[in-house]
């Protein structure tokens, strides 16, 4: 065990010195450099941001029930699936776990004070913040109308609407990961406590470690992308426009050296949060650690040579296609992996059905079900038909809101006491849980089928023939969205009235459990030794 | 608000009645090919859902928390157990990369004898025409068993043309031109939706393949509103743009003659070596000075501009449809 010593059960969190009531007044969190109050202002910022893109997402759903467009013209509509997808992968995805749960836990579970940057990480919500402001500017002045994939020459020669501020707000948050990713770098390498070594850390580290190299290595690329796109678009100089002399399709390869990655971004902090949370609900060290935290970083690593799967139906030389192809299958190998160790990590474990734990559970079933149909795009025959199709849609949000978001709101609910000292509602939470399952299923579900019959997405309006399905999705979609809203509801009334969490209300191993909840400024009043590896639920005994 | 939620049930109990429909129509000859792959997929989800949902389901009823205090105890990690689940899924996906694979690269192929359309795509409409100069927007006519090879372009964005009960897409791109190919199987009519999103009506960018016996889409043809061949259009253009004055036939004038040049290969002044196909033909007309042949001045002008992408097929047409005596070919047809 470490040697952090815990005496604070008596004492009630209110009178004790924390790092939220350490000082009071706006300015005590506009320039504090505490990685717990950065993380709470990502938090409450992509919250917001969640919120706005979910909003359009519903008005989406609702414009589709009818074959016409029962809301509104095509061109808003237009606007309404590029700013959900903007918002939703640049301001809310890719920063979520990262910023908020990393942003809290990276230096409190490797037994830190801080991060190795305390300005530089003020620095980066920032940078956040001014970005976000761009696209929020673009959402009000008009909206932008190209895709968020903003392909070339549409982007930069025909749309008339805000590309610029979006692009621009896209170009600003781009610096806040790689400096969010160059910090957490540096504090995994320099910071650790002594005895932690680097096959002692939590997965959740590992899977930090390889989203911050993703960060580092990608976020530069798409930063140089839009650049040209912007170049192109204000002063003509032709880079993608073939009229001035471009090339479209370099575009789409710049897009995707760092867009593929960046779904990996989203998704490879979701796995981390997953194996703690799989690990302390079922009382067991996880199964084949050393297997799932290198697949995580052979994730990181395949997924920069991957992007050419986006492009088969573009031309792409058939021999490209290919070896773009097989190393797509490659990549699914380790998720693979990853998915038969948490299932094993439960065989003749301890399971208690808690919060977390069920959003794990959740999101086991709907990554499994997102990589898998992954297979049919990774495949060359089939990706002709599928490709540009509602299948396509479905595929991704299997893996970003079926994964990514159920494995966020998973750690949200798992690390909750922790970052507020308090306890939230159970029931409400496992309620909550349920629904967003059930919603998101039947919004998503019947999407495969409509891929595969053929309708293809971004479609203002479509053929009579799809509109059950269509009605189906938007009937999930409604629930998905009260799913949503029931934890913002409870987690918002229990940082007032829910009950003192206790330093460790699940009896969680790892550093940041052996604190006082809410945490100490400090962190540590000691800064703790490390005896034991990761997730010794059963005392170092061995079976 | 009653309106609506009547409305939601009445559809839903519409999905409930009517066997909903879960496989497009397959009127290719590579349908059946892509849908098998489909299903093959489609049985390894289920496979692997069902066996990761059930084993979650039965580990969390066998060895769900009885006591607060349980402390179970660990299991090592069974190395044979790593290697099985590493290589089986790896062997799969091989097994699925080979199969996928070999059918797209048969897929991608056109037969020899395909014969050819071509298509332009423009916001938001796709322009179709034969090469007997029928023309079409929005409609394609197909022979039925005749393999079909369409050549395609755009005068704008990208765009995608997909004809989903064919199983064939493919971007249609400014600046280039992009192929597919099919042969239908089946009469009747079918969807063919623009696939890549290219603006305002992006949606309404859609219409529909007719597929016709070969003897009523003869009648078609011939009972089209014809003009001329696009061949013959074509040589209208290139005596109105006076591209003759300098490709004078046997080599006589100021640039290279065209007769027969169509396939050939091409030794440039920069030493590559192109073969002079569609997209050769159409660079030499929109940015000639790309590609100066040794013993020319690069003295021709650009036609970007003058030709929209239409003209510039049908000039391909003419110059495609040149034997190596230029006049004389055309005159003696």
């Amino acid at each position: 065990m470490s040697t952090a010593t815990l005496d604070v059960h008596e004492v009630p969190a209110e009178s004790r010195v924390n790092y939220l009531n350490a000082s009071y007044g706006v300015k005590s969190w506009l320039l504090t450099t505490d990685h717990k109050r950065i993380a709470l202002l990502y938090l409450a910022s992509i919250t917001l941001m969640f919120f706005v893109g979910g909003t359009f997402a519903v008005l989406m759903r609702l414009h589709l029930i009818e074959p016409q467009g029962a809301l509104v013209q095509p061109e808003t509509y237009n606007r309404f699936f590029t700013m959900h997808g903007v918002i939703m992968v640049f301001f809310f995805l890719v920063p979520s776990i990262p910023a908020t749960l990393g942003n809290f836990l990276v230096p409190m579970m490797i037994g830190a004070r801080d991060l190795a940057f305390p300005r530089l990480n003020l620095i980066s919500w920032y940078i956040y913040i001014i970005g976000a402001s761009f696209t929020l500017y673009a959402v009000i002045s008009g909206g932008v109308d190209t895709g968020w994939t903003f392909y070339t020459p549409y982007s930069s020669s025909f749309s008339h609407s805000q590309v610029i501020p979006t692009a621009l707000g896209v170009f600003i948050t781009g610096f806040s990961s790689i400096l969010t990713g160059l910090n957490f770098v540096v504090t995994i390498h320099k910071m650790r406590a002594p005895g932690l070594t680097w096959f002692r850390l939590p997965l959740f580290i590992w899977a930090m470690y390889a989203t911050s190299i993703i960060f580092i290595l990608g976020t530069p690329v798409i930063a140089i992308t839009i650049f040209l796109l912007g170049l192109e678009r204000l002063l003509h100089i032709g880079i993608f426009d073939p009229a001035i002399g471009g090339d479209p399709i370099l575009f789409q390869h710049l897009f995707w050296f760092y867009s593929h990655p960046a779904v990996y971004i989203m998704i490879l902090p979701g796995m981390g949060v997953m194996s703690e949370l799989i690990t302390c609900f079922s009382r067991k060290r996880i199964f084949g650690y050393s297997f799932v935290a290198f697949s995580s970083l052979a994730i990181a690593i395949i997924s920069f040579l991957v992007w050419g799967h986006h492009m088969f139906v573009t031309g792409q030389s058939i021999y490209a296609g290919l070896i773009f192809s097989v190393l797509s299958f490659l990549v699914a190998i380790p998720s693979a992996v990853k998915v038969f160790n948490w299932t094993a990590t439960l065989y003749k474990g301890s399971i208690s059905y808690d919060a977390p734990m069920l959003y794990a559970l959740g999101f086991i079933g709907l990554f499994t079900m997102g990589g898998l149909t992954g297979l049919f795009l990774a495949s060359l025959a089939t990706d002709v038909h599928l490709n540009g199709t509602y299948f396509i849609v479905a595929h991704f949000h299997y893996i970003m809101v079926g994964g990514a978001v159920m494995a966020y709101l998973g750690g949200i609910h798992f690390w909750w006491p922790k970052i507020t000292g308090r306890m939230y509602p159970d029931g409400w939470a496992r309620f909550a849980a349920l629904v967003i399952f059930v919603g998101f299923n039947l919004t998503f579900f019947p999407q495969f089928v409509l891929g595969y019959l053929g309708m293809p997405r971004r479609y203002a309006v479509y053929p009579a023939e799809f509109q059950v399905l269509n009605v189906m999705s938007s009937a999930g979609a409604s629930i998905l969205g009260i799913g949503y809203l029931i934890p913002l509801i409870y987690l918002m009334w229990s940082m007032r009235y829910g009950p003192p969490a206790g330093p460790n209300p699940w009896g969680a191993k790892g550093l940041e459990w052996q604190t006082p909840s809410p945490p100490p400024t400090e962190n540590f009043e000691e800064i703790p030794v490390v005896t034991e590896e990761a997730y010794d639920y059963a005392g170092g005994s061995r079976g | 608000m009653m309106a609506t939620i009547q409305f939601v049930f009445t559809w839903l109990y519409a999905a409930v009645q009517s066997p909903l429909p879960i496989r497009p129509e397959a009127a290719s000859s590579i349908a059946e090919g892509v849908d098998h792959l489909y299903f093959a997929l489609t049985a390894i989800t289920l496979f692997f859902t069902i066996l990761i949902f059930s084993t979650i389901f039965f580990f969390m009823v066998k060895y769900r928390r009885r006591s607060p205090n349980e402390r179970p105890a660990e299991i090592e990690t069974f190395m044979p157990l790593e290697i099985a689940w590493t290589l089986i899924p790896t062997l799969i996906c091989v097994g699925l990369f080979v199969w996928a694979s070999s059918l797209y690269f048969e897929n991608s192929r056109p037969p020899a004898a395909s014969s050819e359309i071509f298509v332009v795509g423009k916001q938001w409409m796709w322009h179709i025409e034969h090469p007997e100069g029928v023309r079409e927007i929005n409609e394609l006519h197909v022979p039925l068993n005749v393999p079909v090879k369409l050549t395609m372009t755009s005068e704008d964005v990208i765009h995608d043309f997909y004809i989903p009960a064919f199983r064939v897409k493919k971007d249609v791109i400014p600046g280039r031109y992009s192929s597919l190919w099919f042969q239908a199987t089946k009469t009747g009519t079918f969807h063919f939706f623009c696939a890549q999103y290219c603006g305002a009506d992006h949606a309404e960018m859609l219409g529909w393949v007719y597929v016709m016996t070969p003897s009523d889409y003869e009648a078609w043809l011939a009972g089209g509103a014809r003009t001329v061949s696009m061949a013959d259009a074509g040589e209208h253009i290139f005596s109105n743009l006076g591209c003759a004055t300098c490709h004078a036939s046997k080599g006589a004038g100021r640039g290279p003659s065209l007769a027969g040049v169509y396939g050939k290969r091409e030794r440039l002044k920069n030493g590559d070596t192109r073969v002079v196909d569609e997209a050769f033909l159409r660079q030499a007309i929109v940015n000639p000075n790309s590609l100066v042949l040794p013993n020319y001045p690069p003295i021709m002008p650009t036609f970007q501009g003058q030709v929209n992408e239409e003209q510039v097929l049908q000039l391909i047409a003419y110059v495609k449809s040149l034997g190596p005596e230029l006049s004389e070919e055309r005159n003696g047809k």
